[in-house]
């Protein structure tokens, strides 16, 4: 039989070396991710004139939560307190981390620190600030050349 | 005791797909299981699920919690950083006692879910007495 009729190869050599490869990526990813993965999460979003932080701080109380704010960096610190008094108690899972956190948050400008309005439900923090006025832009006119005469 | 439906061990907050075909992505979400001398008690972390988007069922052993995170959409606002996602929590675990389902007590605050669920009292040892013929 000539080579040539040989039926092509139908398998792809290669498919397990790359689906060995995308599935280290993939594992390695979700390690370093975890790793660097800050407390509390957040979320920011950007209106016209205003800034929303909004964080996940599932377990925390309200009193627990400290938030404060000098010039453009917000700051969240405060405490995720252990909710389980019993001392005989069996664990059968702790997946959940108790403990201090602080965490600083860069904002895009400088805000005002008397119109802050901070909400908390459900475990999501919110954190609503405005502009500072005099760092707002200004629109400057362009007066038409001939207007002036 | 609490065993989780799953061969493979899940890290927290793990999307797993999606079942309703919508975008939204499902998480796992992290729990904290203790047994206590009469109960056991599930705490479990769904930031962004109000008490009322929390369904729980317990069929047999089979405990199943599903909660249904608030959408997060601020009109004139756009999302610039993001670092966590709004979606669903579903998570499944197999209990090997047998629990007294009448007394069960749920309870949600600051985005944790607290589940006590009261074990049930050993059926007792029947005695069959033999009849003498």
């Amino acid at each position: 039989m000539p080579l040539a009729d040989f039926p092509r190869l139908e398998v792809d050599p290669f498919l397990e070396l790359r689906r060995m490869q995308s599935e280290m990526n993939r594992l390695f990813s979700g390690f370093s991710a975890a790793a660097a993965r800050e407390f509390p999460p957040v979320n920011i979003w950007l209106g016209d004139n205003s800034v929303v932080v909004t964080a996940e701080l599932a377990g925390v109380s309200r009193d627990d939560v400290e938030i404060s704010l000098q010039d453009e960096v917000l700051t969240l610190a405060g405490a995720r307190q252990p909710r389980v008094k019993q001392q005989d108690a069996k664990w059968h899972r702790r997946e959940r981390a108790y403990g201090t956190f602080s965490r600083t948050i860069q904002l895009p400008f400088r805000v005002d620190p008397d119109k802050v309005q901070a909400r908390y439900q459900d475990g999501i923090l919110e954190i609503e600030l405005e502009r500072l006025e005099a760092d707002r832009p200004k629109k400057i006119q362009i007066r038409a050349a001939g207007a002036e005469r | 005791m609490a065993q989780e439906l799953r061969t493979v061990e899940q890290p927290a907050r793990q999307v797993t797909g999606n079942e309703r075909g919508a975008e939204r992505p499902v998480f796992v979400p992290p729990a904290d299981i203790y047994e206590t001398g009469d109960s056991i008690v599930v705490l479990c972390e769904m930031p962004g699920v109000a008490s009322d988007a929390v369904d729980i069922t317990l069929e047999r052993r089979v405990l199943t919690i599903r909660g249904r995170g608030a959408d997060q959409q601020y009109s004139g606002y756009q999302r610039v950083y993001t670092e966590y996602a709004a979606g669903d929590y579903e998570r499944v675990f197999t209990l090997s006692e047998n629990i007294d389902r009448d007394r069960i007590e749920a309870s949600e605050a600051d985005g944790v879910l607290h589940l006590v669920l009261p074990k049930a009292a050993p059926a007792k040892a029947r005695r069959i007495e033999l009849k003498s013929v």
